[in-house]
């Protein structure tokens, strides 16, 4: 059964990331990317047009396999944080984290701080982690790492919201303003080789810590007290995931921006599918996220003819429709 | 004495919540925790289970102080059933029950015939075997608060605290879950409201009031008019029921 649902998942991924790797304006047949990835991971001789192993390689393969590692990761973080704020309108920017970001990464482009030393991405990441320890502390402050934290999150992230249009307003022409636009909204459009090399095994390792917790997430069911008199250490597990789901969103965010909808959503369909059981609801959340995002990039490529939908838009007009669903689906007898 | 309390004080921003406790509980035994509203019976129950730490004093489990132990080695032999769970997760009664064998589980480790039998044997003795699959949000009160205890008993646990585990219970479903911990080997604390039930079911009897212990006792020494009078503000005759030979109060009203 669980290796089933594994192969099962495994296979659903590779398609979708198959067919987003044909789609395009130019379109490649399905079986010349297969051959192309061949040629590139086993070093088969299939020959083929260099135009479109070029595209295939350089650019389409790393930008799917990109957005299967965010997809997966955003999931993963709001499935966790949904389980230990027993919230579930906890999501992995509840922590102040994409708002950080933001602030970070406008600061470089706009204020160019950092003298040119720092990139976009450092900027976001280095941004994403100055919030969320302000968003620690003020909930530390405010008497509880715990049910505080998501106050401490909506205030940090209005701050630096407020902060990032502050600078947006009075520093940036029209140019830079659309630009800082298109990267509060997502944007997979600059992504190469090496970030496939860092977004993936944080991915994977993001899910096994998630795993090795899932027992430890499965006794927050019925709060803290609980969870600590199932013997679960609270207050050290609690850091270690508040730490782990902050750093992986981080990192994610620093290379594609902040994509919403994923975190929020994608848990509450895996739980839908298969229950609230974290050995394998993490898993299932994490493949789910994975490929919604590789098929929502492909549809804000494609959906209006040369333009380039910025993908946070995709994930909110085609999730928020489909978490009506689910929430029908799921209702209550009253 | 497998459960002690030593002086036990706690302080919540420094008002004093529980005030030098003393109690000692016999291997086996139930104690009674008896007490007005607020008197202090759920957080001694939080203190002695180290969900919360004792400003001063000491609880001892065994010979051994609490604080000494690890979370998960109090959870092995410590079992709490809390006045009211709440979730909001889609989980079944047996999802529940299954939570109680956590602390005898490592994070990896596989789940064993012993983790079934622990939870089968729970579930029959609450009397929920049959209804395993039901989800969490479509029980009783009474339902939730068996299947609470039984993911207690799946802790397996030497000692056992119960924090008003009557409260939303018909009185078949309170008489039958009191006769329950009553038999159990386990040494269980039972904080009630019910002074008769308290009366049926326990060996011994501890009244807290403002966070001391004011007497303590065999139901017998403890359930008098005086005490009713003093502690609850309550006139009551006592008498020893010609039905099953326990403490039997009436309660009056002028």
């Amino acid at each position: 059964m669980r290796a089933g649902l594994a192969a099962l998942s495994a296979v659903i991924l590779s398609l979708a990331i198959g067919v987003a790797v044909s789609t395009g304006e130019m379109a490649i047949p399905l079986s010349t990317v297969a051959k192309a990835v061949s040629n590139r991971v086993l070093g088969t001789g299939f020959p083929l047009n260099p135009i479109q192993e070029g595209i295939i390689g350089d650019y389409r393969l790393s930008r799917a396999l990109v957005a299967a590692g965010c997809g997966a990761t955003l999931a993963l973080s709001g499935s966790i944080l949904q389980a230990l704020l027993r919230n579930p309108l906890a999501e992995p920017y509840v922590l102040g984290i994409s708002a950080g970001a933001s602030t970070g990464a406008v600061a470089v482009m706009i204020m160019g701080w950092g003298g040119g030393a720092l990139s976009l991405s450092g900027g976001a990441f280095a941004g994403a982690v100055m919030a969320f320890v302000l968003v620690s502390l003020l909930a530390a402050g405010a008497g509880g790492f715990g049910d505080r934290i998501i106050l401490a999150g909506v205030a940090g992230s209005q701050l630096f919201n407020a902060l990032t249009s502050t600078i947006v307003t009075t520093s940036a022409n029209a140019e830079q303003a659309r630009g800082v636009m298109f990267w509060l909204l997502g944007n997979l459009g600059g992504v190469r080789w090496p970030d496939v090399y860092l977004v993936l095994p944080i991915a994977l390792a993001g899910l096994g810590v998630g795993l090795f917790y899932a027992r430890a997430l499965d006794a927050f069911t019925f709060g803290v007290d609980a969870a600590a008199a199932l013997g679960i250490p609270v207050t050290r597990i609690r850091l270690v995931l508040f730490g782990a789901t902050a750093v992986t969103t981080a990192i994610m965010v620093s290379i594609v921006g902040s994509i919403g909808f994923v975190g929020l959503v994608i848990p509450h369909a895996a739980r839908f599918l298969v229950g609230a059981g974290h050995a394998r609801l993490l898993p299932v959340a994490a493949v789910a996220g994975a490929i919604f995002l590789v098929l929502a990039d492909v549809i804000s490529r494609t959906i209006i003819p040369q333009q380039i939908l910025p993908i946070g838009v995709v994930t909110a007009l085609f999730g928020a429709p489909a978490f009506a669903v689910i929430l029908y689906r799921a209702r209550r007898p009253q | 004495m497998t459960i002690s309390a030593r002086n036990v004080c706690w302080a919540v921003d420094g008002r004093m919540i529980i005030d030098g406790v003393t109690i000692d509980v016999a291997p086996g035994t139930t104690l009674g925790l008896l007490g007005p509203n607020g008197s202090g019976k759920s957080s001694l129950l939080r203190l002695i289970g180290r969900l919360r730490r004792v400003a001063s004093g000491v609880v001892l489990l065994g010979q051994v102080d609490v604080a000494t132990l690890s979370r998960n080695a109090i959870a092995r032999r410590v079992a709490l059933v809390e006045q009211q769970a709440m979730t909001e997760a889609q989980i079944t009664i047996s999802d529940v029950v299954r939570l109680g064998r956590t602390p005898h589980r490592g994070p990896l480790s596989p789940w064993n015939p012993g983790d079934t039998a622990a939870v089968e044997d729970a579930l029959l003795q609450v009397g929920l075997a049959d209804k395993r699959d039901r989800l969490w949000h479509t029980l009783s009160g009474g339902e939730r608060q068996r299947t609470q205890i039984a993911r207690a008993l799946a802790q397996t646990p030497r000692e056992l605290l119960l924090d008003e585990p009557t409260n939303h219970l018909d009185i078949h479903h309170q008489l039958e879950i009191l006769a329950l911990v009553s038999r159990l080997p386990a040494t269980s604390i039972i904080a009630l409201h019910d002074l008769n039930l308290a009366a049926m079911f326990c060996d011994a009897i501890a009244v807290l009031q403002q966070g001391r212990v004011v007497c303590a006792g065999t139901p017998e020494e403890v359930l008098t008019v005086a005490m009713i009078r003093d502690v609850f503000g309550v006139k009551a005759h006592v008498e020893c029921s010609p039905h099953h030979g326990k403490r039997h109060i009436h309660f009056l009203i002028d």
